[in-house]
């Protein structure tokens, strides 16, 4: 299986993305901004970092980059998207999920370890856990509270679209959510870095239950 | 423009010709304190800088050190303490993207960020924002732009009110084969500047930084530069490609003094002689004069040497990373910093006068305050009924309180290196692909460096070792920033010289050679110089990465074990009460007094005591060990068992041999360890201590912290007083315990 | 032609840039300070302000969470 990580201008988890796709056993593909062409991906990673500086907003200058149009068709077509942290961002701006992620309630940036449950196991990138499983892993950004209004929410919540919840809420996250995906359940974004902990050399490799579920998901 | 009448008749006497404007500006910002090194570049030469590891020591944009396999460490820490005063968001946030530079200069990719801060008393309002302001820079650049903020320092003390120090210490990776050099080769090469714009930023912010801040210094904020952390990530990865496919001959960051800085040095150590043309520099604002040009210190900004059928290349891809790319002079024969505006010589100096700054060899004189000072009775001192709450407030100062709140706002695990998250005594990172990693930390010493500064400068040097022991680390490498206060006043002359004579001996002896560095001196306002603080930034090297230490008690049941120096609480120490309280926190901390003369280190002996401590967790007997360091050996234990969410409990008698109990508890005293080990690890334990001094102290479990009757604390609570958010509000102190 | 772009948090979203803030102003000393938001004022020079509200729509706000108005200022 291969799988494309973008790389847009600030991006900077995009070489620690590309590193988990290898960890989780597929082939890593960089896809370049600029360049409107998904390479014949399987499915493909919008990675965390600063894209454009985080001006104007988080991922508003992004969503308008090369890359955006076949990745949206990509994504009607059913294929597997993964938005982390600044990649959930840019895909809350460019509409392909619902609501918008604002400054922390603390007004700082947030590097930790959160706790979280996988509400469901009903999406791509979810498919390999367990339902309800607990997993520990970092965040770090500086607008990682999300919020949609009233009737989205509770639709999330009747449609079982949020795909993650932070058991301790670190960043004022309406309903705790960490995580959410489309109607289709294969586009879903979430704050915490699975890539981060990939490895067991860094202390954990529970984010391979996530990187790995598009896997399982594929029949790989 | 900060040039004295004898530095005035020294530039007519080499160039034998009164300058123009545009030249006089060009020895201004060169010969001044922060890139002349005037005053202090003769103390410098006492460093040690070879070893076996070395593979380039000072002189270059950072130093390089083998760690094995062909990988080598680039690194280097700079001050940015003037802009920080300043404006401290900008001011922290651009000393993070000028050592970033420094390391990309070499050709490394930046792969770990640490930073030494220092502070006046958080009671006040202009302290807590400076330290809240700087915190939030160093987050805002270092985490944009894609570099882990791995670890650091930090210390409040009233000689840092107003003028608070923010060192900056970058770490990168490297090939040995791929390291670049800065000397400037080849008549008719290109000279390209990539990056941003160019404006008025920080025009003469070079003699700004050699000044002492007064209130004036307020109204010079537009003097501060400010950092754009997007274009800098765009830098790093433009010209890391650049470097990649061959094309750049030579180059170099521009940092103080702009243009004029990085072109004459890449022209000194070529050999050769650069032109500008100020009229090709791409500008951000109209009507900019040659010499701002010349001298503007905009951010974001590399300079390369580049063959001139390599220049479409460089400029393509500088494009591709949306960055200025342009061609603005030429390497020629004639060794001179020639600056051309439209076609016409405005300017030449040869480049070797310009890095030839006067220097100054001042009398090294003892200051009277010293005798005060280092007096200290003991008697007088009321001793403390509750030890309980004296630990419980020592533990929740500012000093010695845990840095989660400011580590938490730094990325610090971006790039999937960082093996030990901050909290622990040094960074742990891995080098990708192989089992090799290394370690870093910054410490600094400022109280003991005032209250002795030979001593205070061994000692410093001697703390990072011991701190990168800990981990499991061999320490190989040192790169410091020399903060002091005004060099032309006989104390602050003493105290430079001093320092640096101590870290001298301090890295002889611990075989630990200094290969970069920076000096800020004029550290003062209008109520006097900050303590003289020297800092050190330690790499170490680690054969396997995945072996290594932190102080958290892992498991119930460990022995726990204080190796070196024994503490006085049990027993038969040698030291004096007074002594063991000179400097030491709990005298700052409870009584509220900086004094005493602290014992000098028996360097050779702490050497052979952490090389130890370093050859047990290598050898993977022990995953559990702490430095002990401020707040003495109880502080240590109490920080073990918070980390760990472990207790420990000493039943034993504590025998206190006519000594207070105070001062047994809280005493400090230099090149001590405390390890844990499960107790069917205890017997190889002992025969691994055989010849050393050590001490079991106790037993993990539990949930409380107990030594003896002395002390008696819930977990829990010793944690909820060294957690607690630095960024709160601070009430005033109360009294002192009396 | 100039055009001013204001761009403010929706009414009712939480704003926590506005909260800082107005917690802040009393520990100044600035009194009876009820609410405060923080929004973006965007200056922009253009050819002409016919397509000024597709630019507010598309990029400078994001619907979701702000709201804006422009004026022309010159």
């Amino acid at each position: 299986m291969r799988i494309g990580v973008t790389v847009f201008p600030g991006s900077n988890c995009d070489r620690d993305a590309l590193y988990g796709v290898e960890r989780a056993g597929a082939e890593a593909v960089e896809l370049w901004h600029a360049d409107a062409d998904l390479k014949g991906v399987d499915a493909v990673i919008v990675p965390g970092g600063f894209s454009y500086g985080d001006y104007l907003r988080p991922g508003a200058i992004a969503r308008f980059a090369n890359i955006m149009d076949p990745l949206e068709e990509f994504a009607k077509d059913g294929g597997p998207i993964l938005g982390v942290c600044n990649g959930f961002q840019v895909l809350t701006e460019a509409h392909l999920l619902p609501g918008a992620l604002l400054r922390n309630t603390n007004m700082r940036f947030i590097c930790d370890r959160v706790h979280v449950r996988v509400e469901t196991v009903d999406t791509l990138w979810t498919a390999g856990c367990d339902p309800g499983e607990e997993l520990t892993l970092p965040v770090a950004h500086n607008e990682g509270n999300y919020f949609a209004d009233p009737e989205t929410l509770s639709r999330l919540e009747e449609e079982g679209r949020v795909v993650l919840r932070y058991l301790e809420n670190p960043n004022g996250s309406a309903n705790d959510i960490a995580g959410v995906c489309n109607e289709n359940r294969n586009v879903v974004g979430i704050m915490p870095h699975p890539e981060r902990v990939s490895d067991p050399a860094l202390g954990s490799d529970e984010g391979l239950r996530i990187l790995r579920s598009v896997l399982v998901g594929a029949g790989v | 423009m900060g040039l004295s009448d004898f530095e005035y008749d020294r530039i007519l006497e080499l160039m034998g010709r009164p300058p123009n404007f545009l030249e006089l500006s060009l020895f201004s910002v060169m010969w001044s304190e922060h890139c002349g090194y005037k005053n202090s570049r003769p103390l410098l030469g006492r460093f040690p800088n070879k070893g076996t590891r070395v593979v380039q020591g000072p002189g270059e944009n950072a130093g390089v050190v083998e760690v094995g396999d062909g990988w080598a460490l680039a690194f280097k820490m700079e001050s940015h303490n003037h802009p920080s005063a300043v404006e401290p968001y900008e001011g922290a946030a651009t000393g993070v993207g000028g050592i970033i530079r420094d390391i990309l200069a070499m050709g490394a990719r930046p792969v770990a960020l640490l930073d030494s801060l220092r502070f006046g008393p958080l009671e006040e309002e202009r302290n807590r924002y400076l330290f809240r302001e700087v915190v939030r820079g160093i987050g805002g650049y270092g985490n944009a732009v894609g570099v882990p903020t791995v670890g650091g320092e930090v210390e409040f003390a009233r000689a840092y009110s107003g003028n608070p120090l923010v060192n900056a210490m970058c770490i990168g990776l490297i090939r040995i084969e791929d390291l670049v050099r800065s000397s400037a080769t080849g008549d008719g090469n290109l000279v390209v500047l990539l990056g941003s714009k160019t404006g008025r930023d920080g025009i003469h912010g070079a003699t700004f930084a050699s000044d002492e801040l007064t209130d004036e210094s307020e109204s010079k904020r537009s003097n501060v530069q400010v950092g754009d952390p997007f274009c800098e990530k765009m830098l790093i990865e433009c010209c890391l490609k650049l470097l990649d496919e061959d094309l750049l001959v030579s180059l170099q960051d521009l940092g103080a003094a702009g243009i004029t800085s990085s072109a004459s040095e890449m022209a000194a150590k070529g050999g050769v002689g650069i032109e500008i043309e100020t009229d090709r520099v791409p500008l951000r604002e109209s009507g900019m004069e040659p010499t701002e040009v010349m001298i503007s210190e905009s951010q974001e900004r590399m300079l390369a040497v580049v063959e001139p059928e390599k220049i479409e290349d460089v400029l393509y891809l500088a494009e591709r990373y949306e960055l200025v790319g342009a061609v603005v002079g030429r390497v020629a024969g004639h060794g001179d910093l020639r600056v051309i505006h439209h076609g016409e010589v405005v300017g030449t100096v040869p480049a070797e006068f310009l890095a030839d700054a006067p220097v100054y060899e001042r009398d090294v004189v003892r200051p009277n305050y010293l005798d005060e000072l280092q007096e200290l009775t003991v008697d007088e001192l009321p001793g403390p009924e509750d030890y309980n709450a004296v630990l419980l407030r020592m533990l929740g100062h500012p000093n010695l309180r845990s840095r989660r709140a400011i580590f938490t706002q730094y990325d610090h695990q971006v790039g999937t290196d960082t093996v030990v998250l901050p909290g622990a005594d040094a960074a742990v990172m891995r080098i990708k692909g192989t089992k090799l990693g290394f370690a870093a930390t910054t410490d600094g010493r400022g109280r003991h460096c005032y209250l002795d500064p030979r001593g205070g400068g061994a000692a410093t040097v001697a703390e990072a070792y011991r701190n990168l022991s800990c981990v499991g680390a061999e320490p190989v490498a040192v790169t410091d920033c020399l903060n002091f206060g005004s060099p032309e006043k006989p104390d602050g002359y003493y105290q430079l010289a001093e320092c640096i004579k101590g870290m001298s001996e301090a890295c002889e002896v611990l075989g630990t050679p200094v290969v970069s560095g920076n000096v800020s001196l004029y550290n003062e306002t209008d109520s006097g110089a900050i303590y003289p603080t020297p800092t050190v930034g330690m790499v170490g090297v680690m054969k396997d990465v995945n072996i290594h230490a932190t102080p958290a008690f892992k498991r119930e049941g460990d022995r726990v074990v204080v190796i070196g120096k024994t503490p006085p609480l049990l027993g038969e120490s040698m030291t004096s009460e007074g002594d063991l309280l000179a400097g030491s926190e709990y005298l700052e901390i409870i009584h509220g007094k900086t004094a005493g003369l602290p014992v000098r280190s028996d360097l050779a002996a702490e050497k052979k005591v952490a090389d130890l401590v370093r050859e047990l967790v290598e050898s993977g007997l022990v995953d559990t060990a702490h430095d002990v360091s401020s707040g003495g050996v109880v502080v240590c234990l109490a920080e073990m068992v918070i980390e760990g969410g472990i207790g420990l409990g000493y039943d034993g008698e504590v025998e206190i041999e006519e000594m207070r109990a105070d001062v047994a508890l809280f005493g400090e005293e230099s090149g001590a360890f405390v390890v844990a080990v499960p107790e069917e690890c205890w017997n190889d334990l002992q025969d691994a201590l055989v010849g050393f001094a050590y001490r079991v102290v106790g037993t993990t479990g539990g949930d409380r912290f107990k030594i003896g009757d002395l002390i008696d604390v819930k977990s829990s609570d010793l944690k909820k007083a060294y957690e607690r958010d630095l960024f709160e509000t601070h009430a005033p102190e109360g009294g002192h315990i009396g | 032609m100039k055009i001013r772009v204001l761009v403010r948090p929706k009414a009712g979203i939480l704003d926590p840039q506005g909260e800082a803030v107005k917690n802040a102003l009393p520990a100044l000393g600035f009194e009876g300070v009820h609410t405060v938001h923080v929004g973006r004022l965007v200056e922009m020079e253009v050819e002409s302000a016919d397509e000024v509200d597709a630019m507010c729509r598309r990029l400078l706000s994001n619907p979701t969470i702000e709201e804006y108005e422009w004026e022309v200022i010159g």
